[in-house]
C-alpha cells in the first residue's frame, strides 16, 4: 500500500536520524515552496511505495516562526495519512507538547519514543501501552541511532494510515472547555469535524492565520471576541498562555501515571562536561582551542592537502592532461580545445578544488553539531555577537569563511532567526579567506617590503566591515527590531553517530557542487570567450585587443577615484569573480609576463610597484577583500538566501561598501602624503561623514520595551 | 517585582507570571516556562549572558532581557 506519513518533532530529538534510517538513502533534498526552510523526502526502505515527508524541527504549532507555519500549513493542507511524533523520551514532557499540538489536527498519529537508551541508562522507566491509551494512538521504543525499533514505528504508522484511528486531544479545564465548546458552536456549520476543536483552539488563541482564512461575520466576530475576553477575566491571563499552560498541565498527569521517575533527574556526564566546557575561565579558552583544531586539520592540513592534490595533480595535471590527449587523438584544436580547457576544465577545478577542504570542514562541523557543542559556542559568543547586531550563531559561518566564504555562507543554515541569518550571510565574506591571500601577498610584496602588517590589517578590515555592517544594518528598517528572541534548548552531549555525521557531510557537498557548478561553469566560459575574442568576433592574440580589454577600458574610469583608473587593474578585479586567486594570475597576463607566474607573483612585483602608489595599492586590496566575493560564493549566498533580490542586495552592498572604504584609503592617502585637497578628497570625507551617521545614529526609537515587542509581533505576523 | 533576571547561579524558583506579549512570550512558554513552574538557575555565560536554567528536566538558555519578563518568587 503507498501511504504518505510525515515525520514531525522537536529539534535535537534524533528525527533526522530517524528519517535517515527509515528512508536509507534515496532521499530528495529540496525548499519548501517560497521559503528557505529545508524540505526532505524520501521512500520507506522497508516498502518503496510510502513516501515519509520529513518536517522542520519544532517546539510547537504556533504562528509565529516560517518552521512552524510550514509544518502546520502541510499537515492541514496537504494532509498526510500518518503523522509520526518522534519525541525525545529523556526530554518527554517538553516533547509531549508539540504532541498535545499534533493529536488536534485530524491525522492519524504513531509516537517513536526514541533515545529509549539514554531513558534506561538512567534508570526510567516509561509506561508505553498506558502512554498510548491516553494519547489514542501506539507508542513504539525505538533508540534511532542504533537502528533499534525503526521497523516496527514504520509498519505502526502504516496501520495507522490504514485504519484511521485519530488520537485523543488534550483536555482542559472547565472554564476553557466551556469557552471552546462555545466557539466551535460558532463555527461548526462552515468546519469540517475533524478540524473543529484545532479550529476552535487556534481562534481562542487569536490566531491570526487561522482567523483570515475563515470567513467571519463582524457579529461572529464580536462574539468570539467576548468568549475569549469572559475566559480571560476568569482567568487572568492572556488566552495564548491560558492554553499553553492548561497543556502543560495536561502533560504534567500524564507524566505522573506513566513515567517512573530514575535514580537522577539529569544526565549526569552531560552535567559535568558542561562544569568545564562552559566554565567561567575555560570556556573562552577551549572555545577557541576547539575553533583553532577545525581550521587546523581542514584549511592547514587534512582539508589543504586534498583542494592542493585536486588542484595541482588531478586538474592540471590529470585532468588537463588527459583531456589534451583526448582533443589531439580527435583532431580536435584551436578554439574548441581552448573553450573545454580553458572554459570547462578550469571551470570544473575552481569548483571542485574547495571540494576537500569542505567536506573535512562539514565533517568537523557535523560533529560539533552532533555532539552537542554547537550550542554551547552560541551559549558562549552571543553576548559578543548581540553588540553588534548578530547572534551568537554568527560566529561559525565566519570563522569558516577564513578558509573559505562558500562553506562560510552555507553555514549559516544554523540560524534560525531569519534577519539574523541574512545579515549573517551578507558579512560573512568579510572575512579575508585563502583564495584572497596571494593578493595580500602581492600588495604587501611590491609595495609594502613585505610587511606583515598589510596581511594582519586584512583581518582587521575584514572584521571591521562585518562589525560595521552589522550595526549599520541593524539599524536599517528592513533588519530594525528587538533581537529575535534568544531561547534555546542546550541539548544533552552525546556521542555523535558515525553514519549522520557521513551523511550530513555528503548532504551539503552535494549540494555545494550543484548549485555552485550551475553558477561557474557558464561564468568561466563567459570569461574565457570575453577575453578570447574581439568585437569582431575573432580570436586575438592579445589580450587587451580584447572584449574584456574594451569593457575593461570601459569601466575603468570607474575606479579612478579608487586610485587604479587603468584597465589592467580593473580586468583583474573583474576576474577576481571566478576565483580570488585569478587576481594575481590576470596582471601577470596582462603586464606581459611571459614565463610562469609563481602564487603571489614576485616576478611582477616592480612592474606593479611603478603603476601604483602604496595608497592606490592599497586601496585596491581593501577593494578586493570587501567586494563581491567569487561566483561559488555568490551561488552559496543566492542558495542561502532564497531570493534573486536579496542576493543582488547583499552583492550590491559588499560592492558599495569596498568602493567607498576603497576611496578613502586613496583619497585620505593621497592628503596624507602631502597632495593637496582635490574633489575627490571632498567626496571622500562627505561619504565617510554619511558612513559614520549611518553607524552612530541611534537606534529606531523604542522607548518602551513593551510596544516595541507587540509591533514586532504583527510584523511576524 | 522579582524577575529571573534578578536570580543568581544556584537558586530554585517558581514562575509567578509571565510579562510582555506576542511570539517572546509564546516562544519562552512553549519551551515549558509556564505559570507554577519550577526552575533551577544553573549558570551565567562567561561573557555574562545569557542564563542557563533547568526546567521541566531539561537545560535552557535565555538571555537576561527575555529572563526579565518572568516574574518570579
Amino acid at each position: 500500500m503507498n501511504h504518505t506519513i510525515a515525520l514531525a518533532g522537536n529539534p535535537n530529538s534524533g528525527k533526522t536520524t530517524m528519517f535517515n534510517q527509515l528512508t536509507g538513502s534515496a532521499q530528495y533534498v529540496g525548499n519548501w515552496p517560497g521559503v528557505t526552510v529545508e524540505k526532505k523526502e524520501g521512500r520507506l526502505k522497508s516498502d518503496k511505495e510510502s513516501i515519509i515527508q520529513d518536517l522542520p524541527g519544532i517546539y510547537s504549532l504556533s504562528p509565529y516562526t516560517l518552521e512552524e507555519v510550514v509544518s502546520r500549513t502541510y499537515l492541514i493542507e496537504q494532509r498526510p495519512e500518518a503523522i509520526i511524533n518522534v519525541i525525545d523520551a529523556s526530554n518527554l514532557e517538553r516533547n509531549l507538547y508539540l504532541t498535545t499540538q499534533l493529536a488536534e489536527l485530524g491525522v492519524p498519529m504513531v509516537l517513536a519514543l526514541n533515545m529509549m537508551d539514554t531513558v534506561k541508562k538512567r534508570g526510567q522507566s516509561i509506561n508505553k501501552e498506558k502512554l498510548g491509551r491516553m494519547l489514542g494512538c501506539d507508542a513504539v521504543f525505538t533508540a534511532a541511532v542504533h537502528a533499534e525499533g525503526m521497523e516496527e514505528v514504520a509498519q505502526k504508522a502504516k496501520e495507522a494510515a490504514t485504519s484511521g484511528r485519530l488520537p485523543k486531544t488534550a483536555s482542559f479545564s472547565s472554564p476553557v472547555e466551556n469557552a471552546l465548546q462555545r466557539i466551535s458552536a460558532l463555527i461548526q456549520d462552515a468546519a469540517d469535524e475533524t478540524y473543529l476543536r484545532w479550529l476552535s483552539i487556534k481562534l481562542f488563541e487569536r490566531d491570526e492565520k487561522v482567523m483570515s482564512g475563515l470567513d467571519f461575520s463582524e457579529t461572529a466576530k464580536n462574539q468570539l471576541e467576548a468568549i475569549i475576553a469572559e475566559c480571560e477575566a476568569a482567568m487572568d491571563d492572556d488566552s495564548e498562555s491560558i492554553i499553553t499552560s492548561e497543556r502543560y498541565q495536561y502533560i504534567a498527569g500524564i507524566m505522573g501515571e506513566c513515567v517512573q521517575k530514575g535514580r537522577e533527574q539529569l544526565t549526569a556526564v552531560s552535567d559535568r562536561i558542561d562544569t568545564v566546557v562552559t566554565n567561567r575561565i575555560l570556556a573562552l579558552p577551549i572555545f577557541a582551542f576547539v575553533m583553532w583544531l577545525v581550521y587546523f586539520i581542514s584549511m592547514a592540513t587534512v582539508g589543504t592537502m586534498g583542494t592542493d592534490w585536486v588542484n595541482d595533480v588531478l586538474f592540471a595535471d590529470i585532468v588537463a592532461g588527459t583531456v589534451d590527449a583526448v582533443l589531439g587523438a580527435l583532431g580536435i584544436s584551436g578554439m574548441l580545445a581552448s573553450l573545454i580547457q580553458d572554459g570547462i576544465v578550469a571551470g570544473a577545478g575552481a569548483v571542485l578544488g574547495f571540494l576537500p577542504q569542505m567536506m573535512v570542514l562539514f565533517f568537523c562541523l557535523a560533529i560539533l553539531e552532533d555532539c552537542g557543542y554547537m550550542a554551547r559556542i552560541a551559549f558562549i559568543m552571543d553576548r559578543m555577537f548581540r553588540r553588534f547586531g548578530l547572534s551568537g550563531k554568527s560566529f561559525i559561518p565566519m570563522l569558516v569563511a577564513i578558509g573559505c566564504g562558500v562553506p562560510g555562507v552555507m553555514a549559516s543554515r544554523t540560524i534560525e532567526n531569519e534577519r539574523d541569518r541574512k545579515l549573517t550571510i551578507m558579512t560573512t565574506t568579510f572575512m579575508p579567506c585563502g583564495a584572497k591571500l596571494p593578493i595580500i601577498a602581492l600588495i604587501a610584496g611590491a609595495l609594502f617590503d613585505g610587511s606583515p602588517a598589510v596581511a594582519a590589517s586584512a583581518y582587521f578590515v575584514g572584521i571591521a566591515a562585518i562589525v560595521c555592517s552589522g550595526i549599520i544594518l541593524k539599524k536599517m528598517k528592513t533588519f530594525a527590531g528587538e533581537p529575535a528572541p534568544f531561547v534555546m534548548e542546550l541539548p544533552a552531549y552525546h556521542i555523535p553517530s558515525g553514519r549522520n555525521v557521513l551523511l550530513h557531510m555528503w548532504d551539503k557537498a552535494k549540494s555545494f557542487v550543484r548549485r555552485a557548478g550551475v553558477i561557474i561553469l557558464p561564468a568561466t566560459i563567459l570569461v574565457w570567450f570575453l577575453s578570447t575574442f574581439s568585437w569582431s568576433l575573432s580570436t586575438v592574440e592579445d589580450t587587451a585587443d580584447s572584449i574584456l580589454a574594451s569593457v575593461g577600458n570601459l569601466i575603468a574610469p570607474l575606479f579612478a577615484p579608487l586610485g587604479w583608473g587603468d584597465w589592467q587593474s580593473a580586468v583583474a578585479a573583474f576576474t577576481g569573480l571566478i576565483a580570488k586567486e585569478n587576481v594575481v594570475g590576470t596582471f601577470g597576463v596582462l603586464f606581459e609576463y611571459a614565463g610562469e607566474l609563481s602564487e603571489d607573483g614576485t616576478e611582477i612585483w616592480s612592474t606593479l610597484a611603478a603603476a601604483f602608489t602604496p595608497a592606490a595599492g592599497y586601496s585596491f586590496l581593501v577593494f578586493n577583500l570587501l567586494c563581491a566575493p567569487c561566483f561559488a560564493a555568490i551561488g552559496a549566498i543566492k542558495r542561502e538566501m532564497g531570493s534573486a533580490k536579496w542576493t543582488m542586495i547583499a552583492v550590491g552592498y559588499q560592492c558599495l561598501l569596498a568602493y567607498v572604504a576603497a576611496m578613502w584609503v586613496y583619497q585620505f592617502g593621497r592628503l596624507l602624503s602631502g597632495e593637496g585637497f582635490s574633489t575627490g578628497t571632498a567626496v571622500a570625507a562627505t561619504t565617510l561623514l554619511g558612513f559614520l551617521y549611518l553607524l552612530l545614529r541611534p537606534a529606531q526609537s523604542c522607548e518602551k520595551k513593551q510596544l516595541c515587542r507587540a509591533g514586532k509581533v504583527s510584523e511576524a505576523r | 517585582m522579582k524577575t529571573l533576571k534578578d536570580s543568581n547561579p544556584g537558586d530554585r524558583v517558581s514562575v509567578v507570571k509571565l510579562h510582555g506579549q506576542g511570539a517572546t512570550k509564546r516562544r519562552i512558554m512553549d519551551m515549558g516556562i509556564t505559570k507554577g513552574v519550577q526552575i533551577f538557575v544553573r549558570k551565567v555565560a562567561p561573557l555574562g549572558d545569557p542564563v542557563q536554567v533547568t526546567v521541566r528536566n531539561y537545560e535552557l538558555s535565555l538571555r537576561k532581557a527575555d529572563a526579565e519578563m518572568i516574574e518570579i518568587q
